[in-house]
Order: C-alpha cells, then sequence, then structure tokens
C-alpha cells in the first residue's frame, strides 16, 4: 500500500451517499470492462471518474445511467437498489458525449421534453424550461434548433436539458471534449458554479487530468476496469498509493531502491542505480521492513537543481541532456550519475537565479525529506 | 460556378436527351390532332377529351392508384419494422439469414415472384377459402412483398446513419422505448419513410408481370390495359394518360424533395 499518510479510499465525509455502487461488474464477452467497483459518492459531490480511453470508466458512467447493467454487484442510489431499473425510471440524467441533442425540436422542447414524460403541467413545464435556461444563459435563444447553435451553446443546452428534472445526480460523459481549449477553461468554471447554485451531484467522466483536477472535488482513477485510487486532487497528486497513479496524476519521478533503515519517522532507501540512499520522512506507525524493495516518487517540482551541492539529506549528481523551456517554467530533464532521467521543473526568475542552467551542464539536485513518497505497487 | 468546358456539356446534352427525349416525345405528341400515334397532325387537346370519356382507362388507373397507395403504405410499415430489427437488435441468431431473405426480392425475377405468389393464392384458397380469387387484394399483398425490401433497404441506410445516443437521451430523459420510438426515431427517418412510400408507389404503379399473375377478373391494373391495347394498336389516348401521370408523379417528386432538403439542415 501507500505510505499510510492518509486512507486511500476516505468516505465522502457526513455527507450521506446519494449513489452507491457495491461489486459492480460489467462483462463484454471476454472483456471485463468493469471489475468489482466499490464506490460510494456523496449528496452533492463533483465527483470524477479519471483513466485512459477503455479503462471502463464510460461503461460505469452508463451503468449508473441505466444502459448498461451489471452482471453482478449492485447499484444503489439514494439508498434503493436500482441495478435492474431501466434508465426512464432512474432519478439520474446525463450529459451525452455528442450532447445528443434532439434535431427536430427548439432548444425549449429539447430541455422540456423530459418534464413531458414526468406528465408536468404546461404553464409549470413553461416556468421550469425558462428557469434552467436562465441558468445557463440560454433564455434568448429558447426558439433556436440545434443546428442553429454554436459548439458551446449546445453544450449548454445538453446541461440544461439534464439539470431541468432536476435529477439527483448529473452524468457527464466527457462535456467538453468536443470544445476548443480556451472555451474549455471557461467552462470548467461555469460548471462548477452551476454545480455549487443547483446543489446537484455531479458524476464526471474524463480522460483529462487537469480537468478532473480542476473541477471535481473528489476523483476516482479508473484502469482496466478496475478503480486504483479514489481521493481528493491534492492527496492523489501528493499521496498516489501505486506507481500507476503517480505516474497518471502529472509527471513522477520514480526512483527504484531498497529499504536499508528506519528510525525515528525517517525511512532510508539505497538506490538501485548508483547506490545512493536517501530519507523519506514518513507518518508516526507507518514502518517498513528493510530489504523491502520500493519506490521512491518525487514530483518535478519538488527537486532542486543548482551548480553547488546543496548539503541536504537527499542529493544526486548528474548532467542537464535538455530544456523544455515553458516560459513560467523550465523542465530540465537530467541524467543522474546512476544512470537514471529525472524531471526538475523550477519557476524561471532569472534575477533571483542569476545564469539559468543550460545543457551539458553537471548539476546537484536535492529534495526535501518530506516531499518524496514511499510507493510499493 | 465553375465553367464547363464545350465537350462536357455536349456530352451532358446528349446523355439528357438519350434519357428524356423519349419521354418528351410522348408528351408533345399527347397534343397531337392526328389519329395515328405517330404521324403530327398539328396541335389539340382532343385526346384529354377522348380520355375523359373512355371508362375503361379511367378505371385501370384509378385502381392502379389504389394498389399503389396501399401497398406502399402496407411496404413502409413493414418494411421500417424491419429495418428497424436489423439495425437495432444487434446480432440476434438467424440474423443473416432474416437479412438475406428481406434483400432477396430486389433481384428476384419479377416472373418467379409473380409466379409464386400465385402459387401460395391458389394453394391458401384450397386450404382456408381465403383469398376468394384473385383480386385488386392479391395485387396488393404481391406488390407489399417486393416493395418491403426497398423500403427497408431506404430505412436501414437512414438508421444506421442516426446518432443512437439521441435515442437513449430520451430513454434518460424518462420517455419509454414506445414514446421514444414515436417522438425521437420516426420524426428523424421520416423523411427516408417518406422516399421509401414514393419508391414503393412507383414501383407498383408500373408494375405488370406480378400483376398479370396475381390479378383477377375486374381488376386490371393501367399497365396491363395499356400492354394489351398496345397490341391492338396505339391510341394517343395513352399519351394523353401517360402524360398526366408523368406530371403527377414530377409533382409528388418536387415535393418530396424540397421536404427532404429543409429536413437536411436539422441532422444532428
Amino acid at each position: 500500500m501507500a505510505n499510510g499518510t492518509s486512507p486511500a479510499n476516505s468516505a465522502p465525509g457526513a455527507r450521506p451517499p446519494v449513489l452507491s455502487i457495491e461489486r459492480a461488474s460489467r462483462r463484454f464477452g471476454d472483456v471485463v470492462a468493469v471489475d468489482r467497483v466499490d464506490l460510494a459518492i456523496g449528496q452533492g459531490e463533483f465527483f470524477a471518474l479519471l483513466g485512459e480511453s477503455g479503462c471502463g470508466k464510460t461503461t460505469l458512467l452508463r451503468m449508473i445511467a441505466g444502459f448498461e447493467l451489471p452482471d453482478e454487484g449492485r447499484i444503489l442510489i439514494d439508498g434503493q437498489d436500482m441495478s435492474r431499473t431501466p434508465p426512464y425510471d432512474r432519478p439520474v440524467n446525463m450529459v451525452f458525449q455528442s450532447y445528443a441533442l434532439f434535431p427536430h425540436m427548439t432548444v425549449a422542447h429539447n430541455v422540456g421534453y423530459g418534464l413531458r414524460q414526468e406528465g408536468m403541467a404546461r404553464s409549470e413545464r413553461d416556468d421550469r424550461v425558462a428557469e434552467v435556461l436562465s441558468l445557463v444563459e440560454l433564455s434568448a435563444l429558447a426558439k433556436r434548433k440545434p443546428h442553429q447553435l454554436s459548439g458551446g451553446q449546445r453544450q449548454r443546452v445538453a446541461l440544461a436539458r439534464g439539470l431541468a428534472k432536476r435529477p439527483k445526480i448529473l452524468l457527464l460523459d466527457e462535456p467538453l471534449g468536443a470544445l476548443d481549449r480556451k472555451l474549455r477553461e471557461r467552462t470548467q468554471f461555469e460548471l462548477m458554479a452551476l454545480q455549487a447554485r443547483t446543489g446537484t451531484t455531479f458524476i464526471l467522466v474524463t480522460h483529462d487530468q487537469e480537468e478532473a483536477m480542476t473541477m471535481s472535488n473528489r476523483i476516482a482513477v479508473m484502469r482496466a476496469g478496475r478503480i486504483h485510487q479514489i481521493g481528493p486532487p491534492r492527496q492523489l497528486y501528493e499521496y498516489p498509493n501505486s506507481r500507476f497513479v503517480a505516474d497518471f496524476i502529472g509527471s513522477a519521478n520514480l526512483l527504484m531502491g531498497e529499504v536499508v533503515g528506519m528510525e525515528a519517522g525517517v525511512v532510508r532507501v539505497r538506490l538501485q542505480s548508483g547506490g545512493q540512499t536517501v530519507a523519506i520522512e514518513v507518518e508516526a506507525g507507518v514502518s517498513f521492513p528493510t530489504g523491502q524493495s520500493v519506490t521512491v516518487m518525487v514530483r518535478p517540482e519538488k527537486m532542486e537543481a543548482g551548480r553547488q551541492a546543496f548539503g541536504g539529506p537527499n542529493e544526486l549528481t548528474g548532467e542537464v541532456v535538455d530544456i523544455a523551456y515553458l516560459g513560467d517554467l523550465s523542465i530540465y530533464h537530467v541524467a543522474t550519475a546512476g544512470g537514471i532521467k529525472v524531471q526538475v521543473a523550477m519557476a524561471n526568475r532569472q534575477h533571483r537565479q542569476g545564469k539559468p542552467l543550460e545543457r551539458g551542464e553537471g548539476v546537484h539536485l536535492a529534495w526535501h525529506p518530506s516531499d518524496a513518497v514511499i510507493l510499493t505497487e | 460556378m465553375r465553367r464547363l468546358s464545350p465537350w462536357l456539356v455536349v456530352a451532358m446534352a446528349l446523355g439528357y436527351l438519350f434519357l428524356y427525349a423519349p419521354i418528351l416525345i410522348l408528351v408533345v405528341y399527347s397534343f397531337n390532332e392526328s389519329k395515328l400515334v405517330t404521324v403530327w397532325g398539328g396541335f389539340s387537346t382532343k385526346w384529354y377529351g377522348e380520355l375523359a370519356a373512355n371508362d375503361k382507362l379511367l378505371d385501370a388507373a384509378w385502381l392502379s392508384l389504389r394498389i399503389a397507395a396501399a401497398s406502399a403504405t402496407g411496404a413502409v410499415v413493414l418494411g421500417t419494422l424491419c429495418a428497424i430489427t436489423l439495425v437495432r437488435f444487434g446480432r440476434f441468431r438467424g440474423r443473416l439469414l432474416f437479412s438475406a431473405m428481406t434483400t432477396a426480392p430486389l433481384v428476384m425475377p419479377e416472373v418467379i415472384t409473380g409466379l409464386s405468389m400465385l402459387l401460395l393464392f391458389v394453394a391458401l384458397q384450397q386450404l382456408t377459402g381465403w383469398p376468394d380469387g384473385r383480386s385488386a387484394l392479391t395485387i396488393a399483398i404481391a406488390h407489399i412483398t417486393f416493395a418491403t425490401a426497398y423500403v427497408s433497404v431506404v430505412v436501414q441506410a437512414r438508421l444506421g446513419q442516426m446518432d443512437r445516443s439521441l435515442e437513449e437521451a430520451a430513454l434518460d430523459l424518462g420517455a419509454r422505448p414506445l414514446r421514444v420510438f414515436f417522438t425521437i426515431t420516426l420524426p428523424l427517418i421520416l423523411p427516408s419513410l417518406v422516399a421509401g412510400w414514393l419508391l414503393a408507389f412507383t414501383l407498383s404503379l408500373d408494375d405488370l408481370v406480378i400483376a398479370s399473375f396475381v390479378s383477377g377478373p375486374g381488376s386490371t391494373t393501367l399497365p396491363m390495359v395499356v400492354f394489351s391495347s398496345v397490341r391492338l394498336g396505339l391510341s394517343p389516348e395513352i399519351n394523353a394518360l401517360a402524360t398526366i401521370l408523368l406530371g403527377t408523379v414530377a409533382f409528388c417528386v418536387i415535393i418530396a424533395g424540397i421536404v427532404l432538403s429543409r429536413r437536411r439542415g436539422e441532422r444532428a
């Protein structure tokens, strides 16, 4: 398991779960798309299912919506078992990746479609449609048809349609995938504001870790049908529980090694390549047996590179082999004396740093013992 | 617009001439004064007047139109159901066989279709007493069987293009499957139903072979009347009738074209 600084699958706080998934699986022939997933999502959460394409996140979302039925396990919505309930009887609505707006209906009719199925009276329906359209700032376009709208406007119609029935959960399948970069960033904040205002539980499926980290308060990282880790964005980034999660969320320097000793909350690890010993602070009560092989994970921005030795407990030497200048930061690719490649990200503050490092220069690398994480998986 | 080279224009003109000159000549000769179909005797509309008095031709035309409308409607219903089964129900057992059998009538020689329908009706009558002889009803049934294949092909193409998530979105919003079909699927495939109906209507209207097999006394369709009168000697009345039919069909096709092009903008 992880270094144990934090429980890996924290419960959604004091909020009662609006969705519980209990050991749900879904197979397509020989392929296990969703493999014994357990998940509890609290009322009002903005939750993200994050993973690469084919990891099962969309299948899991479709199981919540009712388009796929679990082969085993249960899905409870608001405490009620809805594993076998068809989509039209679930208090859940979905925003499709393609938006799936009905092309032969106006914006207002699209938004009101779900309400009409409920048998809501006309006047009440009109009020509700006007209300959600103003929520997404589309009141002026109520009479338009979908093909007369821009991509961003269509996306908002899809959102309004999903929210019109006041679902317990709104499912969003890559809702920003079809938007260009600028619009996507603005829409991210609009979505968050909308979620806060309506108080609806949002479950977002995305392959974009930045999107997941920006918007959601908890993320589940999925791979091959299984959830690897669930937690708030900061926890996933700072304390990943596996090499996969460390590498998937942000970039990570992964140094292989072997535990050689422990004292007073500090683990000493001898690195496989180079043979230096480094020190990593761990929480009280966590211990590692001597001789266990582990991976030390250090984020690029937590490493420092300089021409002089730092004199700290964790120090490596190496040579700059590549520099990516990104404006605000530079990423230095350093080959260590031990033969591994690490990345160091440093802010470009030239007046304090003096002459920037150049390719081919010999450098010292250092990081604080509390900035590294020990991974055993 | 790009300017076309003179050669292309000439080639195109010849092509259109080849396709439409016979029809044009037919229309022109329907206004012929002469009694002989092939000799021009000056302009006149008298054959239209003669036609209005020819009950036999008019009855046959009216019967043909009714049979065509009925069989087109029947074929659209069956063909649409068939297309939905093939496109939406995934890989059920026997799908390939079903698919092959629905498209078989497209390549089946009409003589065989006609003969087999006739044998079927005769056998059915002996066994059950129904149908009571051959009539307009048996012609319509025979036409439905082969027109269904055409409609099914047209509707399958449209259904295949349709985004499945539209139907899922409707289900997600609380509509039951039947509601989804009538409020989402049907309006979106409507252009293909109209196209399929027109196709089936036209196929039925000009069918001679199958109708000859399964028609009975008193159910003589227009192509049958025309064909038999050709053997006795062509009357310019036929030209007049053909011109009217041509005008009607052209009108329907233009209306359908306008409807289809208006709807095209709404595709998802």
